[in-house]
C-alpha cells in the first residue's frame, strides 16, 4: 500500500532537530517577511526608505557643517545648478542639494517621533475602549468623534500657534489631532478579537484580562497597528512639512517645509528660481511614496479583509 | 459504463434530472483537486434524493454543478440532463431560464441569502414579476398563498427578515424557492442552522411538500437520519464518489458500503443496547483530493478492508434489488472474505475494469 | 465532585427589554467520574449553566461548589477554580488562537498557572491523552492544518495539560463530522475510565447521551425539567418535553408518536406563569377538564433537586392525583 492513501503517514514527519524540544515560535513571522519580498512594490518602497534613512544618518558626513552656516558660506546667490551646485544655490549662496540633504534629518525625526506619539495615544484609547467597554467606551468614542469633526490642518495650526514656534509644538499639534484613526481601528480589532472563542478558552483557561490581552489581543492589534503607522508617518512628514511651511517650525531648523518657507520668504518664486522650491517637494514625495507602497505591501499581507491573513 | 438495470429509465419520457459520469475538478496539473471523480444517477419527478456525506466528500460541489454555480476555476466534465437536455452545455439563457422556473436551490444560511432591508413580500414578488405575466396584485396573492404553503401566516408579508425567527427565515427561502413553480428543489443542509424542534418542524414541511407537489427534491445534509425522514432513496458520497445507492429503508436497515455503515452508527439509535456508552467513529481522515489513489478510497479506513481493497476499485454495481454499492464486498468472489486477510487468488477480471456487463 | 445549588443567572436587557433569567433556580450534582449530560433546545440556558460552572458567569443567587466548599468570586479563587473544572468549547476552529501552534495552544494553560517546568512533558503528554499520537508530529502544527477533529482534541489536550478534575464541554461535537463525532465522544469516555474525570457534556442530541452519560438532565427555559439516568430519561421519560424531544428523533420516530411542539424556542425575558411549558405542552391542551390542568398555569412545579434516589420530572401530570390545597409536591415517583 503507497502512503499516501494514509492520511496519518502522509503528515509531515518532523525532523530530528526538532524532537524533544518545542517548535520555535514566531515561525509565522518569518514566513510574512518572505512574503514581502515577492512584492515588487513592497521592496522599492523598501529600498528608497533604506537610502532615506542612510542619507540622514549620514548627512553629517555627507553635508560639512559649514556648507549651512549662512556666515561661511561663498556661493553666488540664488544661482542656477551648475557643476559645483547640482541643484543651485539659495539667497545665502548656499548649496540647495546640501539644504536639502540636511532637511532629511529633521523631516524624518519629527515625522516618526509625530508618529510614535499618535499610534501611543491612539492605541491606548483604542485598546481601554475596547476591552472594557460600557461608559468608558462611550466616552472615548465620543471624544474621538469630536476631534475627528474637527478640521484636521486649521486645528493643527493654532494648536502650534498656541504652543509657540518650535518642533515639539509641531509634533504634539500632529498627535493630537489625528490619533483617532488608529484609535478606532484598534477598538474595532479588539472588540473582533475579543469577541472569538479562543479568547473565552483562554478565560476558561485561568488567564487574568491582563493574560488575555497580552497573548491573544495585542499580537493582533499589533502588526496591524504597525502598517498603519508606516502609512502614517508619510501624513506626518506632509502635516509637519507644511507646518514648518507656514512658518511654525523652529526657525533654527534646517527642514523641507522650512526651506519651502524660507525660498517663499526670500522671494524664490518671483525670481523663478526652480531649482530652490522643487527639490524640497521632490524630497517630501520620494520619502511619502517610499513609506507608502512599504506600508501598502505590509497591509496586503497583514489585513485579514485582504486575505492573506493566517 | 452499461447502466445496472435500476437506473434504467423509461425509454419514451426522460427522466427529470440524469446525471451521467459527471467530474468536477479545481486547479489544473498535479495540484488539481478532482471534488467530484464521476458521478451518475437519475431522479424521477416526485422523488426525494438524500445526498450524505461528510465535509469535502463533494456533496455540495456536485448539487452547484447541476445548474451551473460554480465558480470559472471549476472544470465540469460529464452530463447533467435535465428533462433530457443536457444543462451543461446549454446556452446561458436558458440556463438561467431552468435556474427561474424549473429547477431551484434552498441554501444553509437564510440570513445571507435574504435581503435585509426589503420585506418578504417584495423578495418574493419581485422574481415572480420578472418571469411571468401578471399582474402585482396577483403576484402578492400568490406571494400570500405560498406562505400559507410554508406554514407561515400571510401577515408575515411585511415583514423584514430581521423580524423572523430562524426556522421562518428558512421557510420564507422555502416559499422563494417555490415561488415559480419548480419541478426540482435543491436543498443544501437546509436544516443545519436550526434547532432540533425547528428541525423537525422543517423536515415535515420538506416532506409534505415534496409528497404533495410531485417536486422532484436532492437534500444534501451530513447526517443520514435527517436525510431518512424525507427522502425515498439515499445515495452516500464519500471522496468525490457515490459509494451506496439505494432504497432509504434498505441503506438504513442493511447498509451494503462499511462508509454508510460507519455514518449509521456515527448517529445512535435511542434504546440501542450496542451503541450505549460505545459511541462508533471512523478512525483517520478523507484522503486528499489532490492525490490519485490506486483501490478503493476508502480502503484506508475501512474496518473490513482486504488486500484487493489497496489495490482494486469498482464502480456503483448492483448489491440487491435496486441497491448499488461500490464496495468490492458485494462481488460474490470477495462476499466472504475475511477482514484484513482477503483473498490469496487474484481478483476476477471484471472487478478491476468497473462494471461488468450485468 | 461539583455541585450547583439553586443558581440563578440573569442577563440585563436592553434599555427598554426585560431581563432574561438564562439559568433560573437550578440544582445539579456532578459525583466523581460521571458523565451528565445536559439536553435542551438552544436558548434554554444550558451554555450559560456550563459557563457558570466554570465560573465563567457570575450568578446572582446561588452557588457553585466543589469539592464542598462554594465558589467565591475572587481572582484567586477562580483562578484556582478554573484549574479544576475545564470547559471545552462547541467550535475548535474557534476556539484555536490561529496564530498558535499546537505546544503553545496546549501549553497556554500551564504557562498560566505557572507549571512551566517539564513544560514540554506536560504538552506532550496531555496530546497523548487526548489521543494526538506520536504529539512531537503535531507540536509544530497550526490549526487550520489539522482536521475538525484534531482540532476538538488540542482543546481536550490543552484542557487535560492542568489535570483538571472535571470538563465541562459545550456541543463537543456538534460542529464535527459524523466520523470525528463518535471518536471524540469516545475520547471522553475512555478519559472518564483513565483519569477519572467527571464531565457536564451540553448538547442537543438525546443520541449523544445515550453514547456516554450516566444520567441526564432536561433543561427548558432555565430550568432542569427531568433529571434521572439514561436509561430512566431516555426510555421512560415522564415529562412531556422529553418526549416531545424524544419523539422528533429524526430517523427513529414514528408518524403517530410524533410530538411537534409548534413555535420556537422560547423567550428567557417572558417566563409564562405556573409551569413554564405550559404554552406549548401537548398534555396541557389535551387535559384541558383535568383537575390539575389549572395549576399548570397558575402553580410553578417547583425546582428539582440535585440528587434523588428517583427519576424525577418537574410536571403536575407526573405526581400522585392532587390532595386540596397541597402544595404541589415535587414531581417524582419511582419507575415502574
Amino acid at each position: 500500500m503507497s502512503t499516501d492513501q494514509r492520511p496519518a503517514d502522509a503528515l509531515p514527519v518532523v525532523t530530528a532537530s526538532h524532537v524533544n524540544r518545542p517548535p520555535a515560535r514566531f515561525a509565522g513571522v518569518r514566513r510574512r517577511v518572505m512574503q514581502f519580498f515577492t512584492m515588487p512594490t513592497g521592496v522599492f518602497g523598501a529600498v528608497v526608505l533604506v537610502v532615506v534613512v542612510a542619507t540622514a544618518v549620514f548627512a553629517p558626513l555627507i553635508v560639512p557643517s559649514a556648507a549651512l552656516d549662512v556666515t561661511r558660506v561663498d556661493g553666488p546667490s540664488l544661482h542656477p545648478p551648475t557643476a559645483g551646485y547640482p541643484l543651485g544655490t539659495d539667497q545665502a549662496g548656499r548649496s540647495v542639494l546640501d539644504l536639502v540633504l540636511w532637511g532629511t534629518r529633521s523631516s524624518l525625526v519629527i515625522g516618526i517621533i509625530a508618529t510614535a506619539l499618535t499610534v501611543v495615544v491612539g492605541t491606548t484609547i483604542g485598546l481601554v475602549a475596547g476591552h472594557y467597554g460600557g461608559w468608558v467606551e462611550r466616552l472615548l468614542m465620543q471624544i474621538t468623534d469630536w476631534v475627528i469633526a474637527l478640521p484636521g490642518l486649521p486645528l493643527a495650526i493654532s494648536l502650534a500657534a498656541v504652543l509657540g514656534q518650535g518642533n515639539t509644538s509641531i509634533i504634539v499639534a500632529i498627535a493630537v489631532t489625528s490619533w483617532t484613526g488608529t484609535a478606532r481601528l484598534v477598538r474595532a480589532q479588539t472588540l473582533a478579537v475579543g469577541a472569538r472563542s479562543f479568547v473565552e478558552r483562554a478565560k476558561a483557561l485561568g488567564a487574568t484580562d491582563g493574560q488575555v490581552m497580552r497573548r491573544h489581543i495585542l499580537p493582533s492589534v499589533v502588526p496591524i497597528v504597525l502598517v498603519t503607522s508606516t502609512l502614517k508617518i508619510a501624513d506626518s512628514i506632509l502635516s509637519a512639512a507644511t507646518l514648518t511651511f507656514l512658518g511654525l517650525g523652529n526657525p533654527m531648523d534646517v527642514s523641507w517645509g522650512s526651506i519651502l518657507n524660507s525660498a517663499l520668504g526670500q522671494g524664490a518664486l518671483t525670481a523663478g528660481a526652480w531649482w530652490y522650491l522643487i527639490p524640497p517637494g521632490v524630497a517630501i514625495l520620494i520619502v511619502v511614496l517610499g513609506f507608502t507602497l512599504c506600508g501598502r505591501a505590509l497591509e496586503t499581507i497583514i489585513n485579514p479583509r485582504m486575505g492573506a491573513f493566517r | 459504463m452499461i447502466a445496472p438495470a435500476t437506473e434504467v429509465g423509461d425509454a419514451a419520457v426522460p427522466p427529470l434530472l440524469e446525471v451521467s459520469d459527471l467530474r468536477v475538478s479545481y486547479g489544473v496539473g498535479s495540484r488539481s483537486v478532482k471534488a467530484v471523480r464521476g458521478v451518475d444517477f437519475m431522479l424521477r419527478s416526485g422523488e426525494a434524493l438524500g445526498i450524505a456525506g461528510e465535509s469535502g466528500s463533494g456533496k455540495s460541489t456536485l448539487v452547484m454543478s447541476f445548474l451551473r454555480l460554480l465558480p470559472a476555476v471549476a472544470t465540469v466534465t460529464g452530463q447533467v440532463r435535465y428533462h433530457g437536455e443536457d444543462i451543461l452545455t446549454m446556452n446561458w439563457g436558458r440556463v438561467r431560464a431552468v435556474r427561474w422556473a424549473g429547477a431551484s436551490m434552498i441554501f444553509q444560511g437564510a440570513m445571507s441569502a435574504l435581503n435585509p432591508v426589503r420585506t418578504i413580500a417584495q423578495q418574493i414578488v419581485e422574481p415572480i414579476l420578472l418571469h411571468e405575466k401578471i399582474g402585482a396584485r396577483a403576484a402578492r396573492a400568490r406571494a400570500s398563498s405560498l406562505l400559507h404553503d410554508v406554514g407561515l401566516p400571510a401577515a408575515r408579508l411585511n415583514a423584514y427578515p430581521h423580524e423572523l425567527s430562524g426556522g421562518q427565515r428558512q421557510r420564507v427561502m422555502i416559499a422563494m424557492a417555490l415561488a415559480c413553480g419548480p419541478d426540482l428543489i435543491i436543498a443544501d443542509e437546509p436544516t443545519t442552522a436550526l434547532d432540533v424542534m425547528v428541525q423537525a418542524q422543517i423536515l415535515q414541511l420538506l416532506k409534505d411538500l415534496a409528497a404533495n407537489r410531485s417536486i422532484g427534491l436532492i437534500m444534501i445534509s451530513h447526517d443520514l437520519s435527517v436525510l431518512s425522514e424525507v427522502c425515498d432513496r439515499l445515495a452516500v458520497m464519500y471522496a468525490g464518489s457515490i459509494c451506496e445507492l439505494g432504497p432509504t429503508a434498505d441503506v438504513r436497515s442493511d447498509p451494503r458500503h462499511p462508509y454508510s455503515s460507519a455514518l449509521l452508527d456515527a448517529f445512535p439509535e435511542i434504546g440501542d443496547p450496542a451503541a450505549r456508552r460505545n459511541p462508533h467513529g471512523l478512525p483517520g481522515d478523507p484522503p486528499d483530493a489532490t492525490i490519485a489513489s490506486a483501490g478503493c478510497s476508502f480502503a484506508p479506513r475501512c474496518p473490513v478492508a482486504m488486500p484487493a481493497c489497496a489495490t482494486h476499485e469498482i464502480e456503483l454495481w448492483p448489491s440487491g434489488p435496486q441497491r448499488l454499492s461500490s464496495c468490492l464486498r458485494v462481488l460474490p468472489e470477495f462476499r466472504d472474505a475475511p477482514d484484513g486477510t482477503g483473498v490469496p487468488r487474484e481478483p476476477a477480471e471484471s472487478a478491476t475494469e468497473g462494471n461488468p456487463v450485468g | 465532585m461539583l455541585e450547583v445549588k439553586d443558581l440563578r443567572v440573569t442577563f440585563a436587557g436592553g434599555r427598554s427589554a426585560a431581563p432574561a433569567r438564562a439559568v433560573d433556580e437550578v440544582n445539579l450534582a456532578l459525583r466523581e467520574g460521571e458523565i451528565i449530560a445536559l439536553i435542551g433546545e438552544s436558548g434554554c440556558g444550558k451554555s450559560t449553566l456550563a459557563r457558570a460552572l466554570v465560573g465563567l458567569v457570575k450568578p446572582q443567587a446561588g452557588q457553585v461548589i466543589r469539592k464542598g466548599s462554594p465558589l467565591r468570586y475572587s481572582k484567586a479563587a477562580l483562578r484556582q477554580h478554573r484549574r479544576s473544572v475545564q470547559l471545552v468549547l462547541q467550535d475548535p476552529a474557534g476556539a484555536l488562537n490561529p496564530r498558535h501552534t499546537v505546544y503553545d495552544l496546549v501549553a497556554e494553560g500551564p504557562r498560566l498557572h505557572g507549571l512551566t517546568d517539564d513544560l514540554y512533558q506536560r504538552v506532550c503528554s496531555a496530546l497523548n491523552q487526548a489521543g494526538l499520537r506520536p504529539p512531537e508530529q503535531f507540536l509544530a502544527r497550526y490549526p487550520h492544518q489539522l482536521s475538525g477533529g484534531q482540532q476538538q482534541r488540542v482543546v481536550i489536550a490543552g484542557a487535560l495539560a492542568l489535570a483538571p478534575a472535571v470538563l465541562v464541554a459545550d456541543e463537543p461535537v456538534s460542529s464535527l463530522d459524523a466520523s470525528a463525532r463518535g471518536e471524540v465522544l469516545r475520547l471522553l469516555l475512555e478519559l472518564r475510565d483513565s483519569l477519572g474525570l467527571s464531565a457536564l457534556v451540553v448538547s442537543h442530541d438525546l443520541g449523544l447521551a445515550w453514547n456516554i452519560a450516566d444520567r441526564v438532565a432536561v433543561m427548558y427555559l432555565g430550568r432542569i425539567v427531568e433529571l434521572g439516568t439514561v436509561e430512566e430519561v431516555l426510555l421512560r421519560p415522564r415529562h412531556p418535553y422529553t418526549k416531545a424531544l424524544l419523539s422528533i428523533l429524526p430517523g427513529s420516530r414514528s408518524a403517530e408518536s410524533l410530538t411537534l411542539l409548534q413555535g420556537e424556542a422560547p423567550d428567557p425575558t417572558a417566563i409564562p406563569a405556573g409551569c413554564r411549558f405550559h404554552p406549548r405542552c401537548p398534555l396541557y391542551s389535551q387535559r384541558h377538564g383535568d383537575a390539575r390542568a389549572p395549576w399548570c398555569r397558575e402553580r410553578d412545579p417547583g425546582v428539582l433537586p440535585a440528587l434523588s434516589e428517583l427519576p424525577l420530572a418537574a410536571c403536575h401530570f407526573v405526581t400522585p392525583a392532587p390532595a386540596d390545597d397541597a402544595v404541589p409536591p415535587l414531581a417524582s415517583s419511582v419507575s415502574q
